[in-house]
């Protein structure tokens, strides 16, 4: 287990760094010079130039890589070049929404896609298990802007319910809570549907398995059987089409918090961009990047304690 | 006394396009008290799904279709799913062919042989439990149980991981163990092993065992009664004396005519050509009849009933007893 753990984690260690130069490269070949941009619209050439040699632009570019790394280790991400904030002060107020959307929308998302999933192959070919199919579908082709915006105008804006722009507090104060519900039932809700397939289909597959006949043959209760037996192995296979799909949950966040104004690195990155930002939209994706790995990581972990065979190995 | 299980005129199918398929067409058999009825036929006999419709457990969409099994005059169809829930692992219990997929890859074993018990008694404890698992696996003679209590079923060997079976099987104390195939996965050495396990267990316990097979050899050293089945009938039945002794249905000649016998200097003309046919396309007349060296015209025409050639032997087959027929064939 702690051979297959560590193994994982200097996979990661190449990927970080793939990641980070990818991140300095989409810099560089970018139209818009960053001397420039910072010099503002009236500066001289001579200006521009002792900028260029400020932020060591004339340097070769593998030293530029280097010299960018070393910055990045000491937290240094650079500075906006709209309004001078640090992108890392940026990037630390804005994490902390976003952890609590992608929580909030997980925790009762992925819950309801293993019970639709599961209640959908035990009684498959019925039609509980056809309306299951039928939300799954339903999940996966609406868009997740369509979703956020039908919520805001009826549940926010008809029915005046909850609340659809912003943050407003921590989720464990009241106003908190009512504020992340609809966006957490946006990005949850697009994420329902793919968790309920994925489920169906591997506690399908291990219902028809030697060893749930085996569970019955010993008279256990329907309830075990089809719990220990067969969604506890399913786990294997689900946990692991999970983690493939968080690059999807990703992408459903940044809209999300677009949609909704929630003030996460998702919106940061999306105003980075459109504001030709390049510091602050280069340590957005580096930030989205890292929560990818991170989180492919931990599945990994996962599938080692959820298969013994696993972790033996 | 009655027999412990008397199964009458069981009938179990699979719906299909084409209507109803029999893999279990009209079965009668005893379990005697305390014995081992041996069930022998080639592969796709029926043999696996005559057991399954004991426990109730044909997978869909097969079922039941007709018939009874009655456990100390009982009957187990009629009962209901709660009822039939304890007499599974309980009163009855069974093993499969495949030790490598019949025990739950992603939990310990020590887990699944106290799931078994805790099921039949909720108000045990669990070190009560653990204890009695612990028990139970040095019934089934597995070296250091404490330690393979926490085991998973990838560190143990096929034969090991059937004696784990065996261990939950009779974790509580059944009156009749249903063994489909149970050693077939396993090499020779292993093979006897288990079969000398199991004798001895049903000594100790008294229980009756149901073993199926389609190795003769296994029969003939394990079964008191056998039954031999042919495209989901009973060919065949008789004490494992008379069968091997004198058996009566060409389909036992021709199963015995392939097993090899050093011993005699019979010629082998007798082994069968072919193979069984399925369900879905059964001969008319006598199954048997188009790999039979004994059919005559009537054969194909309508199916023997299982009459009794002599008192306790009985046979499916008009030209029975073949003493006859064989001199009767040019
Ligand atoms: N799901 C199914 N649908 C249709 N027919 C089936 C199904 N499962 C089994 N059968 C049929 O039932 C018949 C009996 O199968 P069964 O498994 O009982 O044979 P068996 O005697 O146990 O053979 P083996 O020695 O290979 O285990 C087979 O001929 C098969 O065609
Ligand atoms: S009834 Fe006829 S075909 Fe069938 S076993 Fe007897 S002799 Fe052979
Ligand atoms: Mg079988």
């Amino acid at each position: 287990m702690l051979r297959h753990a560590v193994q994982r984690l200097l996979l990661a260690v190449p990927v970080m760094f793939g990641v980070l130069l990818v991140g300095f490269l989409l810099m560089q070949v970018v139209p818009t010079d960053p001397a420039v941009v910072r010099a503002g619209p009236n500066a001289s050439a001579e200006i521009i130039e002792a900028i260029r040699r400020d932020l060591g632009l004339d340097k070769p570019l593998w030293l530029q890589f280097f010299l960018y790394l070393g910055r990045l280790a000491q937290g240094d991400l650079g500075v906006s070049i709209i309004n001078n904030v640090p992108v890392a002060q940026e990037l630390g107020t804005t994490i902390g929404p976003t952890l609590e959307l992608m929580v909030a929308s997980l925790v009762w998302s992925i819950p309801l896609g293993l019970f639709l999933g599961t209640i959908g192959a035990y009684w498959r070919g019925s039609l509980i298990d056809r309306a299951v199919m039928a939300i799954s579908v339903a999940g996966v082709s609406v868009p997740v802007f369509f979703l956020g915006l039908v919520l805001i105008w009826v549940v926010g804006f008809q029915w005046q319910w909850l609340p659809f722009t912003g943050r407003e507090g921590p989720l464990w104060t009241w106003q908190g809570l009512r504020a992340v519900i609809l966006p957490a039932i946006t990005l949850g809700g697009v994420f329902v549907g793919p968790v309920a397939r994925m489920t169906r289909t591997a506690v399908l597959d291990v219902l028809g398995a030697d060893h749930v006949r085996t569970a019955r043959a010993k008279g256990l209760p329907e309830r075990i059987v089809v719990l220990r037996h067969a969604l506890r192995n399913a786990m294997v296979p689900v946990v692991t089409l999970i983690g493939l799909q968080i690059g999807f949950l990703l992408g459903g966040a940044v809209v999300t918090e677009t949609v909704f104004s929630w003030p996460g690195v998702g919106r940061l990155a999306v105003g980075a961009i459109l504001s030709s930002d390049f510091p602050m939209a280069q340590g957005t994706i580096i930030v989205l990047s890292l929560g990818f790995i991170l989180v492919n990581l931990t599945v990994d972990l996962l599938y080692g304690v959820l298969d013994p065979r696993v972790r033996a190995a | 006394m009655t027999p412990l299980l008397e199964i009458q005129g069981l009938r179990t199918v699979f719906r299909s396009a084409n209507g109803d398929i029999a893999a279990v067409d009209g079965v009668d058999l005893t379990v005697p008290r305390g014995r081992t009825l041996g069930i022998v036929g080639e592969s796709g006999c029926g043999k696996s799904m005559l057991s399954l419709s004991v426990m109730r457990l044909v997978p869909p969409p097969g079922r039941v279709a007709a018939g009874r099994v009655l456990l100390e005059g009982r009957d187990l169809l009629t009962l209901s799913t709660a009822e039939m829930r304890a007499v599974r692992g309980g009163q009855v219990a069974m093993i499969f062919q495949e030790p490598m997929t019949s025990l739950n890859p992603v939990h310990p074993i020590g887990l699944q042989i106290t799931e078994a018990m805790r099921a039949h008694d909720p108000r045990a404890s669990a070190a009560e439990l653990r204890d009695r698992a612990i028990a139970a696996l040095e019934r089934v003679r597995i070296p250091a149980p404490a330690r393979r209590y926490d085991e998973f079923p990838h560190q143990l060997s096929g034969g090991m991981r059937q004696r784990v079976m065996i261990a939950m099987a009779l974790a509580c104390k059944p009156k009749l163990l249903i063994a489909d195939e149970p050693t077939t996965a396993l090499d020779v050495t292993v093979q006897a092993q288990i079969l000398d396990l199991l004798r001895d267990l049903q000594q100790e316990t008294g229980m009756s065992i149901i073993l199926i097979t389609h190795d003769l050899g296994v029969v003939a050293e394990m079964a008191d009664e056998v039954a031999v089945m042919y495209a989901g009938r009973v060919a065949e039945r008789a004490s494992a004396r008379d069968l091997f002794g004198s058996p009566q249905h060409p389909y036992t000649l021709g199963l015995l005519g392939s097993v090899p016998r050093l011993d005699e200097d019979r010629e082998r003309l007798l082994a069968i050509e072919g193979a069984v046919p399925p369900p879905f396309a059964l001969p008319q007349g006598c199954r048997f009849h188009p790999r039979c060296p004994f059919a005559i015209e009537a054969c194909t025409k309508a199916q023997p009933p299982l009459e009794a050639i002599e008192p306790g032997h009985l046979a499916a087959c008009i030209r029975a007893p073949v003493e006859s027929a064989v001199e009767l064939t040019p």
